[in-house]
């Protein structure tokens, strides 16, 4: 069980304090209600863009990092598709300069040229590093076009292409701190070596006074159902050939999300699943092969993908997929492979539990989603799964019209 | 009316006592020593077996890793399947690592697992099979996986650099190619096992909510094994440093980036000056706020990231400067590095900087110490280096008082031009 306590201030800023004695230090986490789907689709990467703009100094304080430093703290921040986070660890004695730095760039920043400037070849620099000058580092940038043809998710969170991170223009970055960053559209938790009553004046203090801007009502246009099976082939510099497969699946708050969880487990979370065991171990038909979801906020994709081994043809290999998929519809899972996923839902609830700063990250998560309390209630949610449950779940996804492949063939 | 201009007082970090909690030391039955610290709040444990098993210690390029790995592949009573599962069905990782001295098997478990999964430890460590189509997969597997990581500038580059620096018939220097693996004996696995693991070295560090019992369970477990039997000594090896200094590779025409690595050679924990020198490094490029990250990344964008630091080394490490920068800015790149070194030598560091960074390591290290597993690996490090506590304290006392004057006599005696390897993988 989490404890925390939970306020609001007068301009909306939700507030959520976990006291945790055992540890000396303090985290103080920002989530704000904005990622990567809120863009323009001619503006891709300016979420993440932004994020790193958020470090270029704010309106009173010339260097965020410095006096951050100097307090013995240390900080990072990530964009995905869904949110924008930021969190600094800190000897909880200093924690009020942790208030200061976050508050200040909350009520404005100091919008310098110098920084958008810097920082625009930092952020295509990052790009290069790891989506071009990557074997199958262009994958997902694909993939995603293929998945989604309205809803955002179908460009990645570091941008569809360099030249829209390379265009960005200081008034749009001011245009998008006014509508995203204030007190209305954020989250603040603050974890560690704390009082809840010193929480509520520092937050008074510092974040009390910024205007609360105006809530954000999100207007994303719904991902039609999907009716046909898309392909799409690659021939790329890369020295094996892969398949890359996904299939829709429910929202992070929908049952089948929880469901579809224990399915990546069940399929691909080790080396006893069903997939590995069988494609890579009996047929050896692939030398790797991964079973994952990214665990967004509205309707994901459930992922398999892997390497073929040389020699095996990609037909082959897509019917070896395939078929491993009926079967699991036909012969669904077993008890044993069940409790085999709960079992490891629960260990990995319990080691990211020991970092106060991962318990910080998801108090904020869950707020966002609308109930921090699902913290302590997300292992109900996956022990109360059923065989029944995953036959019914697998069934229904594991259809062809609604799949996306990719063939990404070697040219060496 | 509040004043953001201003920042709010703060306790200078290197006023605060930092301790390291003590790891409870025992010893098995069969002499092994165990290090245990009792810590935390969620009812989670980890296991590791420290075996004196590493690449130093095989003849052939290899050896070591693929014995390791295998570890998991195979008993007399289970498959790898089986294994696998056992472990998976309890919610548990078993991960294994090869390193250049030691080569580790690691349990990560929920504490009410443990006695469920402990005795399979012990059947890996004492009949592994290394069956023939298990390693047939591995090989394969790996060739495939090095076949790709061959097309990335970055993984090139930490081999080349290491080779320079170590030689490469060096533990530290030396790399795999797609022929070691297909030399790969199952014979060898099996001789290798049986000296480094079965009747081999170990030493054991837990971590976590540990039961009461946990003595006993270890004891149990490992303290009836054939382990620490007769001292095995590492063999010695001698660095064979490159003579030429600098290089340019292109492994992609197509490339956008360059992987640059400069780095010279630096003695072990042991030398007076390794702490200082962490010291320095840390406001040379050791953090976001070095000045190789303030320069190269904040001030010019040349890249999304520039680290340096000082290598893992058990005999000898390297102080390295990495980066992946682009193409066309590789060379300014460089440069700039060797301005930021020529700057450490020639002008002091002035009190703030100092002060900051002084302030930001001690903070860090009060992080680092949060947690069991985090103050388990500080131990581990300690005894695989012949370090005691003292060495803990020590390098917080040197954090707090090396001078400005301190640092920068090691600039001017570690930061000359000359003595660094430079290369650039396109």
């Amino acid at each position: 069980m989490i404890e925390y306590n939970r306020f609001i201030l007068e301009n909306g800023l939700r507030v959520l304090v976990h006291e945790d004695n055992s540890t000396p230090m303090a985290v103080v986490n920002i989530m704000y209600n904005v990622g990567a789907r809120d863009e323009m689709p001619d503006k891709t990467g300016f979420a993440h863009l932004f994020e790193h703009l958020m470090f270029g100094g704010s309106i009173n304080i010339p260097e965020y990092d410095e006096p951050l430093q100097r307090a013995g703290g240390d900080n990072n921040a990530y964009t995905t598709n869904d949110i924008t986070n930021y969190y600094c660890t800190l000897p909880a004695e200093n924690i009020e300069t942790a208030f200061w730095l976050e508050s200040d760039r909350m009520l404005s920043l100091a919008f310098s040229e110098k920084s958008l400037d810097v920082q625009r070849k930092v952020v295509c620099e990052e790009f290069k590093e790891h989506y071009i000058n990557k074997p199958y580092g262009d994958v997902w940038h694909k993939m995603r076009a293929l998945a989604y043809k309205v809803h955002p998710y179908k460009w990645m969170t570091i941008g569809k292409e360099l030249s829209h991170i390379e265009n960005a223009t200081i008034e749009e970055v001011k245009a998008f701190f006014a509508k995203h960053y204030c007190p209305a559209n954020a989250i603040l938790v603050v974890a560690g070596k704390v009082k809840t009553e010193d929480i509520k004046n520092l937050a008074e203090k510092w974040f009390g006074v910024i205007p609360s801007g105006i809530k954000y009502n999100r207007n994303i246009p719904k991902e039609p159902q999907q009716t046909e099976a898309r392909f799409l082939e690659v021939k790329a510099n890369v020295p094996l050939d892969a398949i890359i497969k996904t299939w829709h699946i429910d929202a992070r708050l929908q049952k089948g999300y929880y469901v579809a969880d224990i399915i990546t487990e069940i399929l691909g979370g080790g080396g006893s699943s069903r997939l590995f065991q069988s494609l890579v171990k009996e047929q050896k038909i692939f030398s790797n092969l991964d079973c994952y979801h990214f665990g967004t906020i509205e309707e994901g994709l459930l992922t398999i993908e892997g390497k073929l081994v040389k020699g095996i043809k990609m037909e082959d290999a897509e019917k070896a997929i395939n078929n491993e998929l009926q079967k699991f519809i036909d012969e669904p899972a077993t008890e044993t492979e069940l409790t085999k996923a709960k079992n490891k839902t629960e260990s990995v609830i319990a080691f990211e539990d020991m970092s106060v700063m991962s318990r910080a990250g998801s108090l904020a998560l869950y707020e966002l989603l609308g109930d921090a309390n699902l913290i302590n209630t997300e292992l109900s949610k996956y022990n109360s799964i059923t065989v029944e449950d995953v036959k019914e779940y697998s069934k229904k996804i594991f259809n062809t019209t609604n799949s996306n492949t990719i063939h990404y063939y070697s040219n060496n | 009316m509040l004043n953001r201009k201003e920042a709010p007082p703060i306790i200078d970090t290197v006023n605060l006592n930092l301790q390291l909690k003590h790891a409870e030391k025992f010893t098995l039955d069969n002499g092994v020593d165990v290090y245990a610290v009792n810590a935390g709040a969620q009812e989670v444990i980890m296991i590791e077996l420290v075996f004196f098993a590493g690449n130093s210690y095989e003849e052939k390029n290899i050896v070591a890793a693929t014995t390791n790995f295998m570890l998991k592949n195979g008993t007399k009573n289970k498959t790898a399947f089986a294994i696998n599962e056992h472990f998976e069905l309890y919610g548990s990782y078993l991960n294994r690592n090869c390193y250049n001295e030691t080569a580790t098997l690691t349990l990560h478990t929920l504490t009410k697992h443990l006695h469920n999964v402990l005795p399979t430890m012990e059947e890996l460590l004492m009949e592994s099979i290394f069956p023939e189509d298990e390693l047939a997969i591995y090989k394969q597997n790996q060739k495939q996986r090095l076949a790709v990581n061959l097309k990335k500038c970055d993984f090139i580059a930490n081999r080349l650099i290491d080779e320079y620096l170590y030689g490469i018939q060096h533990p530290y220097g030396k790399y795999t190619s797609t022929i070691d693996y297909d030399k790969i004996e199952r014979e060898e696995l099996i001789t290798f096992y049986e000296k480094f693991y079965k009747k081999g070295n170990c030493i054991l560090f837990v971590a976590g909510k540990l039961p009461t019992n946990i003595q006993q369970q270890l004891n149990n477990v490992f303290g009836k094994l054939p382990f620490n039997k007769k001292q095995i000594n590492q063999p010695t090896h001698h660095a064979q440093p490159s003579i030429e200094k600098k290089y340019n590779i292109i492994n992609d025409a197509n490339g956008v980036q360059g992987s640059i690595r400069i780095a010279r050679s630096f003695p072990n924990r042991h030398h007076e000056d390794f702490m200082k020198a962490q010291v320095l490094n840390n406001i040379f490029g050791g953090f976001f706020g070095s000045r190789l990250m303030a320069n190269i990344r904040e001030d010019k964008g040349y890249t999304y990231g520039i680290h340096s630091y000082l290598q893992n080394h058990i005999q000898q490490s390297a102080w390295m400067i990495s980066t992946e920068a682009g193409r066309d800015v590789c060379k300014p790149t460089i440069n700039e590095v060797y301005k930021e070194m020529k700057l450490l030598q020639t002008k002091l560091i002035d009190a703030e900087e100092l002060d900051l960074v002084r302030n930001y390591m001690i903070g860090g290290l009060l992080g680092d110490l949060d947690g069991p597993f985090q103050i388990i690996a500080r131990w581990k490090t300690y005894v695989l280096n012949n370090l005691t506590e003292a060495y803990f304290y020590n390098s917080v006392n040197t954090i707090k008082t090396v001078t400005a004057e301190e640092l920068q006599e090691l600039a001017k005696k570690y930061f000359n031009e000359d003595d660094f390897y430079e290369l650039t993988v396109v």
